[in-house]
């Protein structure tokens, strides 16, 4: 067979694909406004990090130690103090919500922390509807107070504290803590796993529905031609889209990306791949756009969002889920990119995370090709 | 004019029922997601592995270490040379790292401050904060037993926290309610989303549209079986959740069951709304599939409202889902009274009013 | 050199273990040289027949070889050497027609000046030319099927296969793609033309005739002729109704089948020259029977067994529809427009009660618009349409309470049961309580229902689907019945027995309104109505019309002799002005 032979062919499928994509409106919306909607919304509506965090203080001492306790709370930039005499209100609203915690200031507060013979306690009450949130007032309260111990040297950082045991802490990659630093990433992996999956198993289950399949299988095409006429042109496609939904976030949210090219175009190529790889084998086996676009969502969009590390820690899931997480590409791509972005290249992570990613890759490769034949049965 | 109605909710409920393919949408998936999101979706931060580099060695640092270990936070204890400590973080290989100098227990035990540094990967920031907030309680511990022990006369003031209705911070409890409220938000839309696609698709819509039947009794017919297979879904779920996952609930059944209705209804709209402009049952999923993420995202489900910046705050408020989440999870933790309920019942209640109401013009001029 | 381009041997195909066979022990050999019809209705497995021999589907058993090479191991080979158009054609619908036709050339590697000399010839014969940089989706059907030839050509194959090409289509357009693929068969080319249609299949040199996967009849179609040699007969001179005549002949032991022809009946005897005497017919002393040529129909249904008798339980059962002293349906200027385009312009006529009267005309013209109008499904633009005196927009709902409807295709609910389906069609138009049990009741009766009682709708043989549509459109006793092409793609058995049961609803004062394709069907209306270009071009009884075109070319016009020349006729008056 001779290749000008195969090439022509290979070039015709290519220069129609590309051709449909511009006329079909449907995969342009998938292809760039789709993502960026998702950038939009995931980028800034996803945050765990709390501001403003609505904490009410129970001035039961009035005695100005309590009241300095109290400005420091309110110049605390975690916070948005309000500041009450009664307990009882503010009950009230931390179960309706209005408010997240409660910082009780008891009556005899001063007089303990002036008398070194005892310990004067301080009963933070949170709402524990929302643990991340609970947690993290936890923590802050925490700081707040005691840096104002410090301030009010009840407490000297350095000397006088006779034994005791002061921790330091230092953020590597991300020292702002800004957890859209964290996000974005994982938000470029979802819309690329959406647009690699999705689109290509919704364009080829057209194509079954049509009709069109069956006409273009009974012409001297060979089942390869039909595949890479299909890859590549969404290859480009996907790609041009992810390399937009980079820009963007780097403009938008401020991202630092500290790595190299190179490897970022290693990484998501391999991803990008085993997206296409999936979408295919979604269409050929249902060759039904109804149900490949609801395959496509719980194979590629959901265990990209829960299962890969994105949002949820892969550490906390139970054993049998962890294994499960194993084999999700979208986990190895994210921790790839994140690691690109916030610390630059690690060659090690990456050797490791890609090498992963073409073995997962040949895996659907091989499964996709035994599953595409040139028949309709 | 009632019994042409209920020929119609009949069939629909029939054709839900009988479609092997949507008795599948409408028990795989949702089970499936219960379970999912009760295991695997935590922002909890457990089974880590963190790296010791202990410079000292000294009894002091022996002591920090056996109490960090028996936390069951950290399953993986590495101890490390200094300068593993950058490929340790680099390659992922723990997310955090407890460093003590070489003279950190001469110091402590010279009773001076003795310092531990604490490294943490920021690339996974918020779960490294929460580990953060662990190894710091666990300081602390050790700093009030030292004082205790060697009767300090120390003025120390301590802050003592409960987490009230919640006190293991258990975040199950905290997404698994939710889900009750996401999956019947799917219920909702996929039904009645697909339902007159899918007549179009079959041409069995000119059959109705040639009866007697007018527009309102298609959309009453329409709806009505969603809402009724949206209960009965919720209902499922709720049973599942309290007897099998055995999460607690403290509200009102009433309330809850109220809520539930107005909220369904509220969604209901929307499904409608996507029928109608679609011409196709997959052009339907699309348009729920392009609804639904933001509606869940934008609802408090996993991050609260409150952390959205202050232009994105207020287009939640069209968003039925968000008020429903409030309810749900006031209703499930803290027994909310009925005005509480209120403040966000009410606005679900404009919502259908719009929703429903709109979705039936659109329908009126479409057929058309 | 004519040789047997295609030998099929012993072919059988079962698509899953529990299904029927698809086809079943298939033997037959396809010369190349001739145009070989594959003939059955839906479902008889024509298209698994085709997409075997093209290699796209593995036979269950049995071996197929083209041109020598075999279609389990050399499909390869074999799909070097075919052009295959399947039934939607195989286009492109977002490419333009110029991007397609290089798209398959570039697939079959046509290039340079073949490419191009290629294209001019296939341009001009489809007469294309025009069109080159239209969007494919923007075709109208006819176009489409010229578009998926000329694709299927780019390279001159030594197989054609192409499946129901002519489907939908008007009969100008298939007429001429007709005569386009005559043109191209020589001797190294070998055709493969499958069709519902059977009038098509007397026009093909070889015929295959399938009917529930398995092989009726092989050979030429004189020699199926030869099986109804002398049985054949048109009984002319009736007085009194023709369908009354009809009933009567098919009624009578010695007729096996019988349909309408205009004035006329025609007639198909149990055996050679021995037909039913003007005593038994009763239908006037003028009576004349004489012979007639046989056509294929008549062969497939002697084949099948022969037609339904004349009884229709249905119409014994119904209720006879009250006089109504007026026309039961007036439509008044009747138009339609999209845009700036008019679908259907200014369309008045009546029908009187009792009445079969057809909606004629080629697709695009206006006959579907006029007919959603007329039974509520579109909104007309201007004029009205009047059900039993009841406007269709003022009084919806009384209007429609007097009609029934049956789609194409029959659209029911294919995953009910046919007792969920009758039920609700009877809750919808107002049934309810014992009245509603008792007319479901009947209709199972009637339509024989009982064996497939609780199976779902979408499993049921065609025929059956047919019965339950009817049903469901006739429950509530309507005094007017659309019917939307009712038996596209049936077998002809199922659709005798269907017109047996519109003629006795008709005997009862039912009037039916129909749109179809099939032109031995619009002989069974008493008026016909030819919609062309959004405009009533003619109206009258299918006689009064071929009258009007007979002469001395056409001394014996079919109808759809008499469609494509009064629309011919119509066509020259335009360019003229």
């Amino acid at each position: 067979m001779n290749l000008f032979v195969i090439l022509r062919r290979l070039r015709g499928l290519i220069y129609k694909e590309t051709l449909q994509i511009f006329r079909d409106p449907s995969s342009l919306l998938i292809a760039f406004i789709l993502p960026a909607i998702f950038l939009v919304l995931y980028g800034y509506g996803l945050s765990l990090d709390v501001k403003d965090i609505k904490l009410g203080i129970v001035m039961e001492d009035t005695a100005p130690t309590a009241q300095s306790l109290i400005r420091s709370f309110i110049n605390s930039k975690y916070y948005d103090i309000h500041v009450d005499r009664s307990k009882k209100a503010f009950e009230n609203q931390l179960i309706s919500g209005k408010i997240k915690g409660i910082l009780i200031i008891p009556q005899d507060f001063s007089k303990k922390l002036r008398n070194r013979g005892n310990i004067a306690p301080l009963q933070l009450i949170t709402d524990g509807s929302d643990p991340n949130t609970a947690h993290l007032i936890q923590n802050y309260t925490q700081g707040v107070w005691q840096n104002w111990l410090v301030q009010e040297s009840y407490i000297q950082s350095k000397n006088s504290a006779a034994g005791l045991i002061n921790m330091e802490s230092r953020v590597w990659f991300n020292s702002e803590l800004k957890s859209s630093n964290t996000l974005i990433p994982g938000i470029i992996a979802i819309v690329m796993a959406l647009v690699g999956t999705l689109l290509t198993a919704l364009v080829i289950a057209r194509e079954w529905e049509r009709g069109t399949m069956e006409s273009l299988m009974a012409t001297p095409v060979s089942i390869v031609e039909i595949i890479l006429g299909k890859i590549i042109p969404y290859f480009i496609l996907g790609m041009t889209s992810m390399l937009i939904t980079v820009l963007a976030s780097i403009l938008m949210f401020k991202i630092p990306f500290r790595g190299s090219i190179i490897w970022f175009l290693v990484l998501s190529s391999l991803f990008m791949f085993i997206s296409l790889f999936l979408g295919l084998l979604i269409s050929t086996v249902t060759k039904n756009q109804f149900v490949a676009s609801m395959v496509s969502m719980v194979s590629a969009f959901l265990p990209t969002m829960i299962l890969s590390g994105f949002l949820f820690e892969i550490s906390s899931m139970p054993p049998v889920i962890r294994l499960i997480s194993s084999i999700i590409p979208a986990r190895y791509f994210i921790s790839g990119i994140r690691t690109l972005f916030l610390a630059g290249d690690v060659p090690e992570l990456f050797i490791f995370n890609s090498f992963i990613m073409f073995l997962l890759g040949l895996i659907l490769f091989l499964i996709t090709a035994k599953k595409t034949v040139k028949r309709l049965d | 004019m009632l019994n042409r109605i209920i020929s119609l909710i009949i069939k629909e409920l029939l054709s839900v029922w009988r479609d092997k393919k949507s008795r599948m949408i409408l028990i795989v998936p949702p089970i499936l997601q219960l379970l999912v999101f009760s295991f695997a979706a935590t922002l909890e931060v457990s089974n880590v592995s963190i790296g010791i580099i202990n410079e000292d060695n000294g009894i002091i640092s022996k002591r920090i270490e056996d109490r960090l270990i028996g936390t069951n936070i950290f399953s993986k204890i590495y101890h490390l040379q200094n300068k593993d400590a950058e490929s340790f973080i680099d390659t992922e290989k723990g997310l955090v790292i407890i460093h003590f100098n070489q003279d950190f227990s001469r110091k402590v035990l010279n009773k001076e401050t003795g310092n531990i540094q604490v490294i943490i990967d920021g690339r996974r920031s918020n779960s490294a904060q929460i580990v953060m907030g662990y190894i710091s309680q666990i300081i602390n511990q050790y700093n009030l037993d030292y004082m205790v022990q060697n009767n300090i006369q120390k003025s120390n003031s301590i802050v003592i926290t409960r987490h009230w209705f919640n006190h293991n911070l258990e975040f199950r409890w905290f997404m698994v309610p939710a889900l009750m409220a996401i999956i019947s938000l799917m219920m909702g839309i996929v039904v009645t989303g697909l339902s007159i696609a899918r007549e179009r698709e079959l041409g069995t819509f000119d059959q109705l549209m040639v009866s007697p039947i007018q527009p309102f009794e298609i959309l009453i017919g329409k709806t009505v079986p969603g809402l009724i297979i949206g209960l009965a879904e919720a209902t499922f779920l709720f049973l599942i959740i309290i007897f099998i996952l055995q999460i607690p609930f403290r509200g009102s059944l009433l309330l809850l069951y109220i809520s539930l209705f107005i909220f369904i209804c509220s969604v209901l709209g929307f499904g409608l709304f996507i029928s109608s402009i679609s011409k196709t049952q997959q052009q339907a999923i699309l348009g729920a599939f392009l609804f639904m993420p933001p509606a869940i995202l934008l609802s408090g489900f996993a991050t609260p409202i409150e952390n959205m910046p202050s232009w994105l705050q207020p287009i939640t408020l069209i968003n039925p889902l968000r008020y429903f989440m409030a309810i749900l999870r006031g209703l499930f933790f803290k027994d909310i009274p009925v005005e509480v309920v209120m403040t966000n019942l009410w606005p679900l209640i404009i919502i259908s009013i719009i929703t429903l109401t709109g979705a039936s013009w659109f329908f009126k001029r479409r057929l058309e | 050199m004519q040789k047997q381009l295609i030998k099929i041997n012993n072919l059988s195909r079962q698509f899953s273990k529990t299904d029927k066979f698809a086809l079943d022990c298939i033997n037959a050999e396809i010369p190349s040289g001739k145009i070989t019809g594959l003939v059955g209705p839906d479902g008889a497995g024509k298209t698994t027949l085709i997409r075997t021999v093209a290699g796209l589907l593995l036979p269950t058993s049995g071996i197929i070889t083209v041109n020598g090479f075999d279609s389990i191991k050399e499909a390869d080979e074999i799909q070097s050497i075919i052009s295959y158009m399947p039934q939607k054609f195989g286009l492109y619908e977002d490419l333009t027609v110029i991007e397609n036709l290089n798209l398959y050339a570039d697939l079959k590697n046509v290039t340079g000046d073949e490419r191009k000399s290629r294209f001019e010839i296939l341009l001009k014969f489809t007469d294309l030319n025009r069109f080159t940089r239209r969007l494919a989706g923007a075709l109208s059907g006819g176009m489409k099927q010229k578009l998926g030839l000329a694709c299927c050509l780019i390279k001159k194959p030594q197989l054609l296969l192409l499946d129901e090409p002519s489907v939908g289509v008007d009969p100008i357009s298939r007429r001429e793609l007709w005569s386009m693929v005559k043109e191209l068969v020589d001797d190294e080319m070998g055709v493969i033309w499958s069709t519902a249609y059977l009038d098509e299949a007397e026009k093909c040199d070889n015929v295959l005739l399938l009917n529930e996967g398995q092989l009726c009849f092989h050979g030429i179609p004189s020699e199926l002729y030869e099986r109804v040699k002398n049985r054949t007969f048109q009984i002319q001179n009736i007085e009194g109704s023709n369908r009354k005549a009809l009933t009567t002949a098919l009624n009578n032991n010695k007729v096996i089948d019988g349909i309408i022809q205009g004035n006329n009946v025609r007639i198909v005897t149990r055996k050679e020259n021995i037909f039913p005497s003007n005593q038994e017919l009763s239908s006037g002393i003028n009576l004349k029977i004489i012979k007639v040529e046989p056509r294929f129909e008549d062969a497939f249904i002697d084949i099948l067994g022969g037609g339904p008798g004349g009884k229709s339980l249905l119409s014994e059962k119904m209720q006879i529809i009250p006089e109504y002293n007026k026309d039961i349906i007036v439509t008044t200027g009747l138009t339609k427009t999209f845009g700036d385009f008019t679908a259907a312009d200014n369309i008045s006529f009546s029908v009187k009660q009792g009445e079969i009267f057809g909606l004629l005309g080629p697709n695009g013209a206006g006959k579907s618009t006029t007919f959603k109008m007329m039974c509520g499904l579109l909104k007309p633009t201007s004029g009205t349409a009047r059900i039993v005196g009841y406007d269709l927009r003022t009084a919806s709902g009384e209007a429609r309470s007097k009609l029934g409807y049956m789609a194409q295709k029959f659209s029911l609910y294919d995953n009910l049961s046919i007792l969920q389906n009758l039920n609700f069609f009877a809750g919808i138009y107002g049934l309810s309580g014992k009245q509603k049990r008792e007319k479901i009741e009947q209709m199972v009766q009637i339509f024989d229902l009982k064996q497939y009682f609780n199976d779902s709708a979408g499993g049921l043989p065609l025929g059956f689907k047919q019965r339950l549509a009817l049903a469901c459109a006739v429950m509530h006793n309507p005094p007017v019945l659309f019917l939307d092409e009712p038996t596209s793609g049936v077998d002809p058995i199922t659709r005798r027995e269907f017109w047996v049961h519109i003629n006795g609803l008709v005997q009862k004062g039912v009037t039916i309104v129909i749109t179809t394709h099939f032109m031995d069907e619009a002989e069974y209306c008493d008026r016909i109505g030819l919609v062309y270009r959004s405009r009533l071009i003619a109206m009258g009884s299918p006689d009064e019309l071929k009258s009007r075109i007979r002469s001395e070319i056409i001394p014996d016009p079919t109808l759809e002799d008499t469609f494509i020349e009064l629309i011919r006729i119509k066509e020259t008056q335009r360019q003229a002005t």
